[in-house]
């Protein structure tokens, strides 16, 4: 999920506060297609990458490139409109009631040596790792990764060697789509999910991004990790109700002290 | 009488001393030239007077205070303005508003700051064009926003960073007769300039930089016959004066 | 343009007639149209004028509206008073926002996330006290006496609405031409040149921060008094702090008008869906509108619909140009 939103930032330098929205589409998305087709989400996880793919270039070609070169002011408000209209659209199409979704792996448990760990979110964290492994392979081994690393860097060189900007972009913003729908689809068993999750999803992604690191992948799974720790540390020692209280904390130190974050390339 | 004094002033950015040691003056009246390739850390050194930048070392002294610590604002209100290489006036602000925001650093009151820089934009040649946006201008209508911009604040001493960069030869020759005339009105200029004519045209004297290092000052005739300047500019084998064989 | 700005006098001078004429139903629209308008207009100083999108505005307004609240409802201070502790606290706390953000240098985006951090931080410590009645919010009883701010005739509150909006537009109208405005709208273009041209912009941002925090809290007061219930995800989240922005921007950021005619265009066709589509089962239709009004905007009117509004009208006035 914020490997992602790094994507996008890092490419565009556009931030897409519609990230968590996307991935509450994932999260519905694979939700219809366990009650109707009676597919197991760890399988359509895959189909929900494809699908908010093609919505990730949709979004980008349609709106995005138009403001590529606007005031940053204009690039926020841009997305949380689309924010705003995936969120609601959610909410008029499924209505505000929690769902869930059901898999017959959430069920069962595991002995990992002396943990007692879950199968389900065994595998989230397994197909996590190699999502963001293969992705890794994409940007640094294939031709468009490179492309999209060049223009991350230096758009302007891009151009010149005649790169097409334009369609690197889309596919930058596509794929961070895609991340977002199969962490939607991954989680999708874990937690019951409504449209106002979205906004939850959009701030810790940003929470993780920040701290990890905008543009660094690495970064932005290893900002994931620290998150969850750092959260579930604080839910064990705090009232669990101020768990998010502890990853706000630290973004805004992060914010104050080190706002390229702990793996970033990239001062702001 | 010294304006400007600095002394030894150095600024490091990781790997690259930027600007090593260097000592600088400006006295009253003067127009003083600042040239040297690409690189040479001339910008740098407009940043550290300016304030923009802080120096590792040095001191810098303005009409006998020291502009150790001073934001770039507060040393703007001392007397010193500068401009920037890459012109940045105010896009959606038209040209009047411009020089308006320098003007308020000098007079509160908004009226009477209005037609002190209605005033600095006719002095400029920019008076047709007071009301339209900064943005929709040519660039050396721009030029000239912020020269205006930075006159208004009715400096002591004026900072020019490449003025005459992307202008044609009339541009050029109408904006070397404005800081002539801008000196002549009583503010010592500072001028970094790549446009040698503009620059031996204007200058009492010229300060050469290489590397970051002073390698030559004095009257513009003898700068550009010192061997350092035509090394650091063209390379040693120029120095004998003779084009290397090839 | 002679007549339209005779229009707009007219306007002025009806609207205080409205109430006698109107049923209830538009009174509430309009009280809601002036009381957005007013938030708005609040924001416009900061975010508009001086360019610093602060996404978190609701903050502000819960701080007013709690503070003014808890000290009515436990020490029996009149929120007429209490409304100035609620501002000043709401500016206290914006010179805190303010501070991290300018003295840090956080620009652009990461400004914003600080902005919504810092009101989430709020949100989330309301809830967690029970002081204050924790999530389940805080609630004031009705007793329709004017000197705790409470009135039992609607119209009161529009009136109090309409004044508040009146006096934050002439507020900002008489600062724009002033240092103060000329210096936040070169702020908002470019911090670096202004610095260069002898503009303290830290000092004037933070004032600008300080002013908007301490209108918003006031406008904190109203809400509370207003809606008898405080709710901290509500009061502090960040839907509200959506509702806030978007109709200065709409309606025309860094103008003076611009969150007024915002909120005229905004609040009845909130209002109006609202009513229209919550029958049908359908909420959340407003803000589906608001996404998609938002994106209209930054696409086609990114100055907003004013400025949009102000340019037809003068060609109108000058056919011949």
């Amino acid at each position: 999920m914020a490997v992602g939103l790094s994507l996008i930032f890092g490419v565009m330098r556009v931030v897409n506060f519609a990230h968590g929205d996307l991935m509450v589409w994932g999260m519905y998305l694979a939700w219809v297609l366990a009650t109707r087709g009676g597919v197991d989400p760890y399988a359509s996880f895959i189909v929900c990458a494809a699908v908010l793919f093609v919505v990730g270039v949709a979004i980008q070609r349609g709106l995005v490139q138009r403001i590529v070169d606007a005031p940053h002011e204009m690039q926020i408000l841009l997305m949380l409109g689309v924010a705003l209209v995936l969120e609601n659209t959610a909410l008029l199409v499924f209505g505000p009631e929690p769902h869930r979704v059901r898999s017959s792996l959430a069920q069962s448990t595991v002995w990992l040596g002396p943990l007692f760990v879950d199968v389900a979110r065994l595998i989230t964290f397994g197909v996590a790792v190699a999502l963001t492994a293969l992705l890794s392979l994409f940007l640094f081994r294939t031709d468009i990764g490179r492309s999209i690393r060049a223009a991350a860097d230096n758009t302007y060189g891009a151009l010149v060697i005649g790169t097409d900007v334009r369609r690197v972009y889309a596919v930058a913003f596509g794929v961070g789509a895609a991340c977002v729908g199969a962490a939607g689809a991954l989680v999708a068993p874990l937690v019951p999910f409504q449209p106002p999750t979205g906004l939850q999803l959009s701030v810790a992604s940003f929470n993780i991004v920040i701290i990890g690191g905008m543009g660094s992948l690495v970064g932005a799974f290893a900002g994931g990790l620290l998150v969850s720790v750092a959260e579930s540390l604080g839910a064990v020692f705090l009232k669990p109700s101020l768990k998010e209280l502890v990853s706000f904390s630290l973004l805004v130190l992060i914010l104050l002290f080190r706002p390229a974050g702990i793996f970033g390339r990239r001062a702001p | 009488m010294s304006l400007l004094q600095a002394r030894g002033i150095s600024k490091r950015f990781g790997g690259v001393q930027a600007v090593s040691a260097l000592d600088l003056d400006v006295a009253e009246g003067e127009v003083v030239g600042l040239i040297g390739p690409n690189g040479a850390g001339k910008t740098t050194a407009f940043d550290l007077l300016s304030g923009f930048l802080v120096p590792d070392a040095g001191e810098i002294r303005f009409r006998g205070v020291s502009l150790r610590g001073r934001k770039p604002h507060a040393i703007c209100a001392l007397g010193l303005a500068r401009t920037f290489q890459i012109v940045r006036p105010f896009p959606r602000l038209s040209v009047l508003d411009n020089v308006l925001v320098g003007a308020l650093g000098r007079h509160a009151d908004a009226a009477t700051a209005r037609s002190r820089a209605r005033a600095v934009v006719e002095r400029v040649g920019l008076g047709p064009k007071a009301a339209a946006p900064a943005s929709g201008l040519t660039l050396a209508e721009r030029k000239r926003v912020e020269l205006a911009r930075a006159l208004a604040t009715e400096p002591a001493l004026l900072l020019l960073d490449e003025v005459m960069a992307g202008l044609n030869p009339t541009e050029i020759a109408v904006l070397v007769a404005l800081i002539g005339d801008i000196n002549a009105s009583g503010v010592s200029i500072l001028l970094i300039e790549h446009n040698m004519r503009a620059v031996m045209t204007l200058s009492r004297r010229i300060v050469v930089l290489s590397f970051g290092e002073r390698v030559a000052e004095g009257s513009p005739a003898a700068v550009a016959r010192h061997p350092k300047v035509i090394e650091a500019y063209l390379g040693e084998e120029y120095v004998d004066g003779a084009a290397p064989t090839r | 343009m002679r007549w339209a700005a005779g229009a707009a006098v007219a306007l002025l001078l009806a609207l205080p007639a409205f109430p006698s004429v109107f049923g209830s139903y538009a009174v509430t629209l309009f009280t809601l149209i002036f009381f957005y308008g007013f938030l708005g207009q609040s924001w416009n100083v900061v975010g508009g004028y001086a360019g610093q999108l602060s996404a978190g505005h609701a903050a502000f307004l819960g701080v007013g509206a709690y503070t003014a609240a808890v000290l009515s409802v436990e020490l029996g201070v009149t929120p007429w008073i209490g409304m100035f502790a609620g501002g000043g606290l709401a500016a206290a706390l914006g010179a805190l926002v303010g501070y991290l953000g300018f003295r840090f240098g956080l620009r652009g985006f990461y400004f914003v996330l600080l902005t919504v951090a810092l009101a989430e931080m709020c949100r989330i410590v309301a809830a967690n006290t029970d002081a204050v009645g924790g999530a389940l919010g805080y609630y004031i009883t009705f007793t329709g006496n004017p000197r705790q701010f409470q009135f039992q005739d609607p119209r009161a509150y529009y009136y109090i609405a309409l004044g508040l909006m009146l006096a934050a537009t002439a507020l900002v109208g008489w600062l724009a031409p002033r240092r103060f405005g000329v210096y936040l709208t070169a702020i908002r273009e470019d911090e670096r040149a202004c610095e260069a041209a002898g503009v303290d912009t830290f000092r004037y941002k933070m004032l600008a921060m300080l002013l908007s925090a301490f209108l918003t809290g006031i406008g904190g007061t109203f809400y509370a008094f207003y809606l008898f219930s405080l709710q901290p995800n509500t009061v502090f989240g960040v839907p509200l702090s959506v509702e806030i922005i978007i109709r200065p921007i709409v309606g025309g950021a860094g103008t003076v008008l611009g969150p007024v005619v915002g909120s005229f265009i905004l609040s009845p066709l909130a209002e109006l869906s609202r009513h229209y589509f919550a029958q049908g089962g359908w909420h959340g239709a407003h803000l589906v509108a608001y996404g998609v009004l938002l994106i209209a905007v930054v696409l086609f009117l990114p100055d907003g619909a004013w400025p949009r509004l102000q340019r037809a009208l003068h060609r109108r006035a000058r056919p011949a140009a």
